[in-house]
C-alpha cells in the first residue's frame, strides 16, 4: 500500500487535523507520504517531517498553491497519485473542496468523512446526520478518502522524515483569491479544543456571548454556537457546530441555551462529557447530556465563571 | 444567461431516521420525502438571479425514480422555467450523478450550475466538486454570496476560519451553504401553474453515460446511543461533578 496524505496548514503552521489524518493512514498500513502544497511553506514541511510513522514529505512551494484553490490543487494531487493506493485529506472545508474533484478526475469514488478503518478497502462513515453508520467497501483501485478528525487520535510528532521538493506547478488561471475575513481569536480552534462552550438561540443576541467568553477564559475553552445562533446573526459562521458546520469531540462540551436540534447533536454528540444548561427541562439536549442544569442561563453562567 | 439548478429528493429533515432490521440501509417506506434543504437554497438563488435580471432562464434537473418529479414540480412552482428528469431506478453514487449532470451541462450550456453543498441523507458533500472537475468549470463551494459580473463571478465561501471570497471565470459551478439566502414558499397559484410548465424525461441510456459501481454498502447500523445523565441542582454541584466525578476541569 502506498498512501498520500494532503497536509492541512496555513503556510505557516501545520494544522493538527493532519495528525488525525495520518493516524487513519497508518491504520490502513503501508508507506505514508505527506504532501505540503502551499506558498512559502518550508516551515510547514519541516513540521510535517517530524510526524511519526511517515516515510517522506513532499513539498510543492509555489504562489499558485497559496490559497489552496481547488483548480490548482486538483491537477497536482492527480499527478502525484500515480502508484498510490489511497489519497487522504482531513474533512475540513479545504479537504472537502479539493478531494472530490481529484476522485472524479481519477474516475474513482470519494468516501467522505470516514470515522474508522475496517480494512484497507472498507471504512465506516456517518450518514443521515450521524443517525446511521454505514460500512462502505471501495471497489476502486485508488481510494480517495476524507477523514473526520474526531474519529482518529493525533499521531505522535517524534519522527524525522526526509523532505522532497517538487517542481510541478499547476496554475489553471480559472480562479483567483480575492479576500478573506478570518476571525482572529486568542482562543483554541474549535476542532482541536479540549473544552468547548457553545451558545444557542437562548443567548438572545451576540453581546451575550461575552458571558460564555468569561467561562471560556477560565477553562481555556473555545466558543461555539448552534446553527440557530449563527442564522440569527448573533455570531459568525466559523463558530457553528453541527452536521454542516464543525464536527467536534472535546473532553468537555458545555451547551448553553441550545435546545438540541438533530443537526447540532450530529456535530458534538461524540464529546466525552456533555453539560447542558437550558431553562426548558424538556429540551432534547438533556437526553444526551451527562450533566443537565435546568436554569436561566443569564443567572447561572456568570455563577459558573465565578466558581471556576 | 441560463442557470441550471439541481434538486434531490431526500427524506424530510424532520423525520426520525430508522435503520432497517436487516442492516441493509435506512427505512424509507412510507416516510415523508422532500426537496433536500440545500437544494431549496440552490433553487432560490437561481430564481433570485433571474429576478435580478442576471439570468434569463432557470432549468431544474433531478435524477432518480419517477417520484423525483414531485420535487421538480416544486422547483417549477418556486419559479424555475422548465425541468429535466433523468429517470432511473438505480441507486446513483455521486460520481455517476456528476457524470450524468456533466452530460446535461454539455447539452444545456448553462453559465452557472447551482447545487446544494450536500444532501442530508448521504452527507457526502462531493457532487458539485466532481461536476466541476469533469466539466473543467471552476468551483465556488459552500457559497454564502454569489455576484456575477459579465464573464466573472465573485463567490464568498464559508470556510473553517471564516469567509473567503474568490473570483471565478464563467461559466462556474456553485454549491450552496446555509446562509446564501432564505428560500421562499410556493404560492398556490404558482403550484397550479407549475403543472403546465415543461418537464422533459430522459434516460441514462439516452445521455450515453455508463454507470459504474465504485463502492458498496456492506451494512448500515444505528449509532451507539448516548445515555442521558443526571440533573444537577445548581452551579456548585455542577462544578463539583466536573471536578471530582468527570474529572474534566
Amino acid at each position: 500500500m502506498s498512501i498520500l496524505v494532503i497536509a492541512e496548514h496555513d503556510n505557516d503552521t501545520l494544522k493538527s487535523a493532519t495528525l488525525n489524518t495520518v493516524t487513519a493512514a497508518l491504520q490502513i498500513g503501508g508507506d505514508v507520504a505527506v504532501l505540503v502544497a502551499g506558498s512559502d511553506c518550508q516551515s510547514v514541511a519541516e513540521q510535517a517531517a517530524k510526524i511519526s510513522g511517515i516515510s517522506k514529505v513532499l513539498i510543492a512551494d509555489n504562489p499558485a498553491y497559496e490559497k489552496f484553490l481547488a483548480e490548482n490543487m486538483m491537477p497536482l494531487i492527480v499527478e502525484l497519485s500515480a502508484g498510490k493506493t489511497h489519497l487522504l485529506a482531513a474533512a475540513t472545508t479545504s479537504g472537502k473542496n479539493i478531494m472530490p474533484g481529484v476522485a472524479a478526475l481519477l474516475d474513482v469514488a470519494q468516501i467522505s468523512e470516514i470515522i474508522s478503518v475496517e480494512s484497507a478497502d472498507t471504512f465506516q462513515r456517518p450518514i443521515y446526520a450521524g443517525n446511521a453508520i454505514a460500512t462502505v467497501q471501495s471497489l476502486d483501485a485508488i481510494k480517495v478518502l476524507t477523514v473526520r478528525t474526531t474519529g482518529f487520535d493525533e499521531t505522535a510528532v517524534a519522527g524525522s522524515a526526509e523532505i522532497e521538493v517538487l517542481a510541478t506547478v499547476c496554475d489553471s488561471g480559472k480562479s483567483r483569491f480575492v479576500s478573506e475575513e478570518v476571525v482572529a481569536s486568542e482562543r483554541p480552534e474549535l476542532t482541536s479544543a479540549k473544552v468547548i462552550i457553545s451558545g444557542g438561540r437562548g443567548m438572545g443576541n451576540g453581546e451575550n456571548f461575552s458571558l460564555l467568553e468569561a467561562v471560556a477564559d477560565k477553562l481555556g475553552a473555545a466558543v461555539g454556537a448552534s446553527r440557530a445562533a449563527v442564522d440569527a446573526g448573533f455570531v459568525s459562521n466559523d463558530m457553528q457546530v453541527g452536521q454542516t458546520g464543525k464536527i467536534v469531540a472535546p473532553e468537555l462540551y458545555i451547551a448553553v441555551g441550545i435546545s438540541g436540534a438533530i443537526q447540532h447533536l450530529a456535530g458534538m454528540k461524540d464529546s466525552k462529557v456533555i453539560v447542558a444548561i437550558n431553562k426548558d427541562e424538556d429540551a432534547p439536549i438533556f437526553s444526551i447530556a451527562d450533566y443537565g442544569l435546568v436554569a436561566d442561563l443569564f443567572e447561572v453562567v456568570p455563577q459558573l465563571a465565578e466558581q471556576l | 444567461m441560463k442557470v441550471l439548478v439541481t434538486v434531490k429528493r431526500v427524506i424530510d429533515y424532520n423525520v426520525k431516521v430508522r435503520v432497517k432490521a436487516d442492516n441493509s440501509g435506512v427505512d424509507l417506506n412510507n416516510v415523508k420525502m422532500a426537496m433536500n434543504p440545500f437544494c431549496e437554497i440552490a433553487v432560490e438563488e437561481a430564481i433570485r438571479l433571474k429576478e435580478a435580471g442576471v439570468a434569463t432562464e432557470v432549468v431544474a434537473v433531478s435524477l432518480g425514480p419517477k417520484a423525483c418529479q414531485e420535487q421538480l414540480r416544486t422547483a417549477l412552482a418556486l419559479g424555475a422555467d422548465r425541468a429535466i428528469h433523468v429517470e432511473t431506478e438505480q441507486e446513483l453514487e455521486s460520481l455517476n450523478v456528476a457524470k450524468l449532470l456533466a452530460k446535461i451541462v454539455e447539452i444545456e450550456q448553462p453559465a452557472i450550475v447551482i447545487l446544494g453543498k450536500q444532501s442530508i441523507d448521504t452527507d457526502n458533500n462531493q457532487t458539485g466538486q466532481m461536476l466541476a472537475a469533469l466539466t473543467g468549470m471552476p468551483q465556488g463551494t459552500f457559497a454564502s454570496k454569489i455576484v456575477i459580473n459579465n464573464d466573472k463571478a465573485l463567490v464568498t465561501r464559508e470556510v473553517d476560519g471564516g469567509l473567503q471570497t474568490i473570483e471565478l471565470n464563467m461559466p462556474i459551478i456553485a454549491t450552496t451553504d446555509l446562509r446564501l439566502n432564505e428560500p421562499r414558499y410556493a404560492s398556490l397559484p404558482n403550484i397550479m401553474k407549475a403543472k403546465r410548465k415543461p418537464l422533459a424525461v430522459k434516460t441514462v441510456e439516452e445521455l450515453g453515460v455508463t454507470l459504474k459501481e465504485h463502492s458498496k454498502i456492506v451494512s448500515v447500523n444505528a449509532p451507539a446511543e448516548r445515555q442521558a445523565g443526571i440533573k444537577v441542582a445548581d452551579v456548585t454541584e455542577l462544578v463539583d461533578k466536573l471536578k471530582n466525578e468527570a474529572k474534566v476541569i
